[in-house]
């Protein structure tokens, strides 16, 4: 009989023991969801307000398409170019442009810009399309959107003073104001998309101050800008993010 | 402890549900269709979650036609963005004692 009582109660402890146990394991499992959840969280936060989808390999082709431009530009106008930077001659535009007008250099230089810049564009939406299909994000969503607003603000505010610029007749400063602008622009989309191309954006503009000051030397630091730091970029952007 | 239990949310256990709100506290608002893509759910799911998070008051909407279409778009409110770092703080120091 005694033996019994003792049981029972031997059970009834036993048994709240139990009780209790499981109710503090629910609880630490839903603390566990929780936790869970939490890094979900910081990945939706990044995913709504940042674009994540440019390539690296999108940079190392503009990069390529911007030199091939500036290898074009100084083949047809070599003299011009070489007296420029190897000869420091007086500015005697006739003798440098080799008997072709002004106007023919500047309708040159326009076209090879604008090739250019088609051609870059277009790889950097393939491959953000391509990077976009890979990872399964949206490419057309409210931070794409966001990112080239704020990315083409300043681009389009510079292409508007370049312009500017080629009316006054002041073709010196169009590689320095490019340069400063972009980089401008870079600066600013940086909040939409991933941060590194913050560095880029001073890269630019420091190249475009430099360039300022260096004047006859816009091709190269042009080719340096947007040739050799996008190619650059893009590489150090692809061993880092996609490899 | 007590009070820490207290501040996690319980409408904020739902993945969905937290899901919107972290959407919501970083950007200034966000259409119904942007939040279905983003969280990749149906019409259906997203609007009852939205729902139970706007019945709270922890969301405003706000409806709007864009040419024809109708557009709704969510904002987080005061008392929202208030709950919400509650809870992600309540998290934060679960974390840190485990």
């Amino acid at each position: 009989m005694l033996k019994d009582v003792n049981k029972s109660a031997i059970n009834k402890y036993f048994s709240s023991f139990v009780l209790q146990s499981t109710f503090k394991y629910n609880i630490m499992k839903n603390i566990e969801k929780q936790l869970e959840n939490l890094n979900g969280i910081k990945e939706l936060m990044e995913k709504s307000t940042q674009f994540l989808s440019l390539s690296g390999l999108s940079g190392i082709f503009a990069g390529v398409f911007a030199l091939l431009g500036a290898t074009a530009v100084y083949l047809k106008y070599n003299t011009f170019f070489s007296a420029r930077y190897f000869q420091n001659l007086s500015f005697d535009k006739n003798q440098m442009l080799n008997g072709e007008s002004l106007s023919g250099f500047v309708t040159f230089l326009l076209l090879i810009a604008i090739v250019v810049f088609v051609l870059a564009i277009s790889t950097v939406i393939y491959f953000s399309y391509r990077k976009a299909k890979k990872t399964g994000n949206i490419l057309w969503s409210n931070s794409a959107r966001r990112l080239l607003i704020n990315l083409f603000l300043p681009i389009f505010t510079g292409g508007l003073f370049i312009i500017a610029l080629i009316l006054h007749h002041l073709y010196y400063l169009i590689a320095p104001a490019a340069l400063i602008f972009y980089g401008l622009g870079l600066l600013n989309a940086s909040k939409y998309t991933l941060h590194d191309i913050r560095y880029l954006g001073f890269l630019e503009i420091m190249l475009g101050i430099l360039s300022s000051f260096f004047i006859g030397f816009g091709l190269i630091f042009w080719s340096l800008g947007f040739g050799l730091l996008h190619i650059i970029y893009g590489f150090v952007m692809y061993v880092k993010y996609e490899k | 402890m007590k009070s820490i239990i207290s501040d996690i949310n319980k409408l904020f256990e739902n993945r969905i549900r937290l899901g919107i709100m972290s959407i919501l506290s970083v950007n200034q608002d966000m259409s119904f269709n942007s939040l279905k893509e983003i969280l990749d759910i149906t019409d259906g799911n997203l609007a009852s979650h939205l729902k139970a998070l706007e019945k709270n008051n922890y969301l405003a909407v706000t409806k709007q036609f864009i040419g024809r279409k109708p557009n709704t778009s969510y904002r987080i409110t005061d008392n929202g963005r208030k709950a919400f770092q509650d809870h992600i703080k309540a998290l934060e120091i679960l974390l840190k004692n485990k």
